[in-house]
């Protein structure tokens, strides 16, 4: 599904490399978890994938079902079935967290050419997926994660993901800053959705997540490219022993 | 009608002791069908005498010093045809109607000027009445809020106005009252005089929507008793080639609430005053507007210019003015908060924040605070910048189309300003002309769209 081939990143206005050569394949229906210590490019990866400005893309590709998407606009990316949970949610003071939702969703249907969610159907459907997450109508009804604890934001990326339904999902330390009962909320948000057309790119520290969301390969990012790549047994080995031997052993 | 004989003979014009400006005040007044008066006629008398020893504003005015006075002092304004009219604002909720077509009362267009609980006329009809409650008010907040500074455009307006609303409200005014302006003349010059006085405890809604003038200057005085509650929302017509003066003068007695919230999208140069004395104890001000200029419709430079003294305890009060630019627009913000000695416990708090849509835009932002009482809050804010783009690849990420997420973000950074307005529907109708307008826009930023409301 995805397909990501000698990547090569740099900043825009910086003469500064940060992608190197990443190859990086995920096929549907697989879960994949990206680890690696920080500074590594883990988010920029996840930013080139999406669409944000600022890098440039010196050399390689990555397609979703065999379309680039580098040259896409990033509400197209999204359109194609991409979504982005991000590290820092941002927040968005004077959007209802509802009428963002509404927004995105229809967008996209309209985009891919299908019927637009009536309001009816949009809060039936809100209602239902925010409860699972333990979302309240509350939290629905303020401004994009305005005033939202890490947690919450947390959730409210899965809650946008559930309702976009993306075929290719990447997390970026979904985990990180969330208590036990959190992190079980958001694994289960993510297994629900868990299926043969779809995949998931999980960029993670710790085995903690894992856990919950079993990966099926598991990939270890190193200074701009990935260094090893292998079973679930490999995050198991970083929570045990850290990065330092991993990456001594590829020099 | 006119009747300058009176005025003419108090010009004084001594020689060798002319003014560069005194010509021009000259030529001014001399373009203008000034008003004799019935129960006004002091206060006009009175006005002309302090104009005629102000002089009009000049470039090297402090108080003028961003915005250029020369349209205002024009003889004669610039001709400009209005843009298209189709008022929609506030049409689903129920008021009670009032016309002016180029500065004359549309007897005809406009409801019964009766109500429960409310004295509502027209300047023009209550001339003729003596002993007229509004004597005591009529120019005189006006004159009031002319110290510590200037405000020629104010005093010739109470000088020059011939039409306008008198409203006195005694109970609860459960209807807003609606003044809608309309132009058909190209160059009409436009002076309008309303006088609103809320008894001890009333409460009224005064809405303002239309286009004035090709020029226009409307003064309002708010007079407004204890625990009385005003609320104000003037939203001038959307892409009227207009040159537009403004002037809020309220007197807030305690326990007394004032709100006014102004809306103006495009149109050549309009600079809104509001001079708010906050008297009485425990009362409370808030002053905010939501502004959006587009300098490729034509020239755009729109000015706020407020002055808010606190005279009396516990008082709050909040300006809250956001203006989103582009295309080369020009934003002021001119605020001042003065707290007098006594006024402890003073809750005043200010934010003018400009959002520049291109590099050729700009704001500009002078607040300013004048403290003489020791336990007070006050604090003020100005920011300038561009749009989040972080916020933007967040929304877009979720596919949400880039024009729409701008207007979104633009509408998230007017929030603020909206929420100044209490009433829900209100709010709401001004949200969705606010979102019809941006999403017009949105994709042909360099062309003018027929104007509605
Ligand atoms: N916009 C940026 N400006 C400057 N440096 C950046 C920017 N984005 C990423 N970097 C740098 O690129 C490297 C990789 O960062 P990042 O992708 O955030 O790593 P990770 O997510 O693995 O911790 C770091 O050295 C970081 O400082
Ligand atoms: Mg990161």
């Amino acid at each position: 599904m995805l397909e990501i081939k000698n990547l090569h990143v740099k900043l825009e206005d910086e003469d500064k490399q940060i992608l190197k050569g990443v190859e990086l394949t995920v096929p549907a229906g697989q879960v994949h978890a990206i680890m690696g210590p920080n500074g590594s490019g883990k988010s920029t990866l996840s930013y080139v994938l999406s669409g944000r400005d600022g890098y440039e893309v010196t050399e390689g590709q990555a397609t979703l079902d065999g379309e680039s998407l580098l040259e896409m606009e990033p509400e197209e990316r999204a359109a194609a079935g991409l979504f982005l949970a991000f590290q820092y949610p941002v927040e968005i003071p004077g959007v209802g967290n509802m009428t963002f939702l509404r927004t995105a969703v229809n967008a996209q249907r309209k985009a891919r050419g299908e019927e637009e969610l009536s309001s009816a159907e949009f809060l039936k459907l809100i209602r239902e997926k925010a409860r699972k997450l333990k979302i309240d109508a509350e939290m629905l009804k303020r401004p994009v994660n305005v005033g939202f604890s890490g947690g919450e934001k947390k959730r409210n990326e899965i809650l946008q993901m559930a309702m976009l339904e993306p075929r290719m999902c990447i997390l970026d330390e979904t985990d990180s800053g969330l208590d036990v009962d959190a992190m079980r909320l958001v694994a289960e948000g993510v297994n629900a959705l868990r299926s043969p057309d779809r995949a998931f790119l999980v960029i993670t520290h710790y085995q903690r997540l894992l856990d919950h969301i079993r990966p099926d390969v598991v990939h270890i990012m190193a200074d701009g490219r990935i260094v090893r790549t292998g079973g679930p047994e490999l995050a198991l080995e970083v929570e045990q022993n850290g990065y330092g031997d991993l990456l001594a052993e590829v020099g | 009608m006119a009747d300058t004989a009176v005025l003419a003979a108090q010009a004084p014009a001594v020689e060798g002791r002319a003014r560069p400006g005194d010509a021009a005040l000259a030529a001014r007044l001399d373009a203008l069908d000034l008003p004799r008066g019935g129960f006004t006629r002091t206060a006009r008398e009175d006005a002309a005498q302090r104009l005629q020893a102000m002089g009009l504003p000049g470039a090297r005015d402090e108080y003028w010093r961003y915005t250029d006075p020369a349209p205002f002092n024009a003889a004669r304004p610039q001709p400009a045809e209005p843009a298209a009219d189709a008022t929609t604002l506030f049409t689903g909720i129920e008021r009670l109607n009032i016309v002016f077509v180029d500065g004359r009362l549309d007897a005809a267009a406009s409801d019964a000027l009766a109500a429960e609980g409310v004295e509502i006329e027209s300047l023009a009809a209550a001339e003729a009445r003596a002993d007229h409650w509004a004597a005591g008010l009529y120019g005189r907040l006006e004159a009031a809020g002319q110290a510590p500074v200037k405000r020629p455009f104010a005093a010739l307006n109470t000088l020059a106005a011939a039409e306008g609303v008198l409203i006195r409200v005694t109970g609860r005014l459960e209807r807003p009252v609606h003044i809608t302006y309309r132009r058909s003349a190209a160059d009409a010059d436009v002076y309008l005089h309303h006088v609103v006085k809320l008894e001890d405890g009333a409460e009224l809604t005064l809405l303002e929507t239309g286009a004035i003038g090709a020029r226009s200057n409307v003064v309002i005085e708010a007079d407004l008793g204890r625990g009385a509650r005003f609320h104000h929302i003037g939203a001038k017509r959307a892409n009227d080639p207009k040159l537009g003066l403004g002037h809020i003068f309220a007197r807030v007695a305690a326990e007394a609430l004032f709100k006014s919230f102004t809306l103006s999208v495009n149109g050549l140069m309009m600079r809104n005053e509001a001079v708010i004395d906050i008297a009485g104890d425990d009362a409370v001000a808030h002053i905010a507007a939501a502004v959006l200029g587009d300098g490729d419709i034509g020239r755009f430079h729109h000015d706020d210019t407020v002055f808010i003294t606190h005279a009396a305890e516990r008082c709050e009060s909040r300006q809250v003015f956001k203006k989103v630019l582009k295309n080369g627009a020009e934003g002021i913000f001119q605020g001042k908060i003065l707290v007098k000695p006594g006024a402890q416990k003073t809750d005043g708090y200010q934010i003018s924040q400009g959002l520049l849509l291109d590099e050729g835009s700009q704001f500009l932002a002078k607040p300013e605070l004048e403290i003489y009482a020791d336990d007070v809050k006050c604090s003020h804010g100005s920011t300038t910048g561009a749009l989040d783009e972080t916020a933007l690849f967040y929304l877009r990420s979720r596919g949400v189309p880039k024009e729409r997420a701008v207007v979104l973000l633009v509408l998230s950074f007017l929030a603020d300003a909206l929420d100044e307005i209490e009433d829900q529907r209100l709010r709401d109708d001004i949200l969705g002309r606010l979102e019809d307008w941006l999403t017009a826009r949105a994709g042909n930023p360099g062309k003018a769209e027929p104007g509605r409301a």
